[in-house]
């Protein structure tokens, strides 16, 4: 088995608002491996956002244990978990959240900005790399308003890799897409886990859900199911069956 | 991140704004502007002021009657002719402190030449008025012990008076005019002095023996002041001191009696006056440092406004490894970069702005490096103090709810 990326125990998230306290998560137990391509489930609600925020160290759990690639993140202050998500994990959201203004590449360069350790150079080459790799080579000094919704994924994505995380977290990565981009958000997605990346997405919608290896459904802050997918999606056959596709283009 | 990226993000985030930016920065340059031009204004009119007093001989006494009042009435003139020639003798016998002394008696009167005529004053003195005063003889000379002995009727004009009466530039030595219809010879004139200070034209005048003034003009047997030289301008107190001793016990004033005349010197006038124009620059300076700081909260309302703009940036830097103080200095170099930005134009502006009130007034305003570089260094601090309380908003905000902000 490989290395354990994720581990969590008995997590227990409570909000306060006014006087009435929701029990956000109810004791989560999860163990995600190295290499894993994990698709989280469930209603609004559920208590899956709120799982990822705390995967994410942007938040906190109340009471429980959360281990990432091994270090203890509940101890950690604001700038030590600034300095995780900085070097250990890529982000991306469902609102794609690129810096309006910025090009591609510099919105992909973002990340190692807060990396002391990284010159100017290295930055660029490894943005540069991070774009190629999400096929947007031709793209890099374009503006976020000059690029489709799909590109800007794509870019955010970029930004999610260029640190070389141990794990992807990505909120509804699809969210805003229509069904052909989707498949190639997943198709990306897919690629790069192939290649070794770990990746946890949230997603309601079932059939997003099933270009994952393994699937958790969370209920009423409960984990209700987990199982691995048995007849699992592949977005570049999925894309095949779409029939010829109508290439959309901002440019 | 370093400063060199913040430096350039806060330029990007300017320019993306570039109205408003520069909207926010004109409270800055204005208020800048007018801490620079009003002391520039106020220190050169303090200067050019400090300048034609000292023109006046900063080791100057005068002495005049004491017009004395009593519950804010003037008990009229009888005490204006408390000054005597005898208190000038006195006083150049026995003041070791003064090294001249001359007495002033002024009439005024009309003064006529062929068809011209003027109204001006004669001013009756002793041969030593002119180096207290720091008058220059220009042409002829002046007069002598034998002419003040003789109650002579000689004369030397001052420039105003030889414009009116023989135009300008013209050498009337030699000539005779009259003063209020006696014969005068002209033996001299006097040089340019310009304006004083306080807008007096100080050439247009006559000067004359004191002994021909008061008998044969002014037909008084007091004299209107006493002018002397102290033998230097630290030592003006000292002879303020010894010339009222000498005024009292020759007056037969009594212990407990106040002086019946006044006594100043240049020097203290000097200071008065500066005093005041001091007054005048830091009211000045402190009006326009209110709008200087009405433009720091300029500064930092709409430093409130960008950081609530972008609160879903903030999220997303925070999400990508940007730490709190990260996020600070980001703010905190953008307010500054504002103000300080704002300042630099300010100064320039302010500076023309100087230049521009020289042109319409008699003084030229001084820009001095002093007020340059305080303006500088309370741009930079406006801009650390009014970016700071945003900065921190920004920097404190939880990432989450940072990234869910609609």
């Amino acid at each position: 088995m490989n290395n354990i990326v994720i581990e969590t125990n008995n997590l227990r998230k409570d909000y306060h608002i006014g006087e009435v306290t929701v029990h956000a998560l109810r004791g989560v137990d999860m163990k995600i491996h190295e290499g894993e391509f994990v698709a989280i489930m469930g209603a609004s609600g559920s208590g899956k956002s709120t799982m990822l925020n705390i995967l994410g160290c942007l938040d906190k759990p109340s009471v429980g244990s959360y281990c990432l690639d091994g270090v203890d993140v509940n101890t950690m202050n604001r700038d030590e978990t600034a300095r995780l998500r900085n070097r250990k994990l890529g982000f991306v959201f469902q609102s794609y959240n690129l810096l309006a203004r910025t090009t591609a590449l510099e919105n992909v360069e973002l990340p190692l900005f807060y990396n002391g350790k990284i010159k100017a150079r290295e930055r660029k080459e490894r943005a540069v790399k991070a774009l190629e790799d999400v096929g947007l080579a031709d793209r890099m000094h374009h503006m976020p308003n000059q690029l489709s919704g799909g590109q800007q994924q794509r870019v955010a994505i970029a930004r999610s890799l260029v640190n070389d995380p141990v794990l992807i977290l990505a909120d509804e990565p699809t969210g805003n897409l229509d069904t052909r981009t989707s498949f190639g958000i997943m198709e990306l997605f897919q690629e790069l886990n192939s290649k070794g990346r770990t990746i946890v997405y949230v997603t309601h919608e079932p059939d997003i859900a099933r270009f994952a290896t393994r699937n958790v459904i969370f209920r009423d802050g409960k984990i209700q199911k987990e199982s691995q997918v048995a007849d699992r999606y592949f977005a570049t056959e999925m894309l095949k069956n779409l029939g010829p596709e109508i290439e959309e283009d901002f440019d | 991140m370093n400063y060199s990226n913040l430096f350039r993000i806060a330029v990007r985030a300017l320019f993306r704004n570039k109205m408003r930016a520069f909207l926010t920065m004109l409270g800055i340059i204005i208020g800048v502007a007018s801490v620079i031009a009003m002391l520039a204004i106020g220190e050169g009119s303090k200067a050019s002021i400090r300048e034609e007093m000292s023109g006046m001989g900063t080791n100057m006494v005068m002495i005049m009657p004491n017009f004395q009042r009593r519950g804010g009435v003037s008990l009229g003139t009888s005490n204006s002719n408390v000054l005597k020639l005898s208190d000038v003798t006195a006083l150049r016998n026995e003041a070791v402190t003064l090294t001249a002394v001359s007495p002033e008696i002024r009439a005024s009167g009309q003064v006529i030449y062929s068809n011209e005529n003027t109204q001006t004053t004669i001013y009756g003195v002793s041969e030593e008025y002119l180096p207290i005063k720091k008058l220059e003889v220009k042409a002829g000379r002046i007069f002598n012990s034998a002419e003040v002995r003789n109650m002579s009727k000689v004369c030397l004009l001052g420039q105003t008076v030889v414009e009116n009466l023989f135009g300008k530039g013209a050498d009337p030595v030699g000539l005779t005019i009259r003063i209020k219809n006696l014969p005068f010879l002209i033996i001299g004139t006097l040089e340019d002095k310009g304006e004083s200070g306080m807008g007096q034209d100080q050439d247009d005048l006559i000067i004359a023996p004191y002994s021909t003034v008061q008998r044969r003009l002014a037909a008084i047997d007091y004299i209107n002041g006493i002018y002397a030289s102290a033998v230097s301008e630290e030592k003006s107190a000292a002879a303020i001191a010894e010339a009222s001793e000498i005024l009292r016990r020759t007056h037969k004033l009594k212990e407990s009696a106040e002086n019946d005349f006044r006594i100043m010197s240049q020097s203290e006038l000097i200071e008065r006056v500066s005093s005041i124009t001091n007054i005048m620059t830091i009211l000045l300076g402190a009006i326009a440092g209110i709008s200087l700081l009405v433009g720091g909260i300029g500064i930092m309302n709409i430093m409130l406004v960008s950081v609530t703009e972008r609160t879903r940036e903030i999220g997303l830097r925070m999400s990508v490894g940007g730490r709190g103080r990260d996020i600070l200095k980001q703010f905190l170099v953008e307010s500054m970069l504002l103000s300080i930005l704002g300042g630099l134009l300010g100064i320039i502006f302010g500076y023309l702005i100087a230049k521009l009130a020289g042109s319409l007034m008699d003084s030229e305003p001084l820009v001095k490096t002093q007020s340059v570089v305080l303006a500088f260094i309370v741009c930079f601090i406006i801009g650390v103090f009014f970016g700071w309380y945003p900065a921190r908003k920004a920097a404190n905000l939880n990432p989450i709810d940072a990234l869910r902000y609609e």
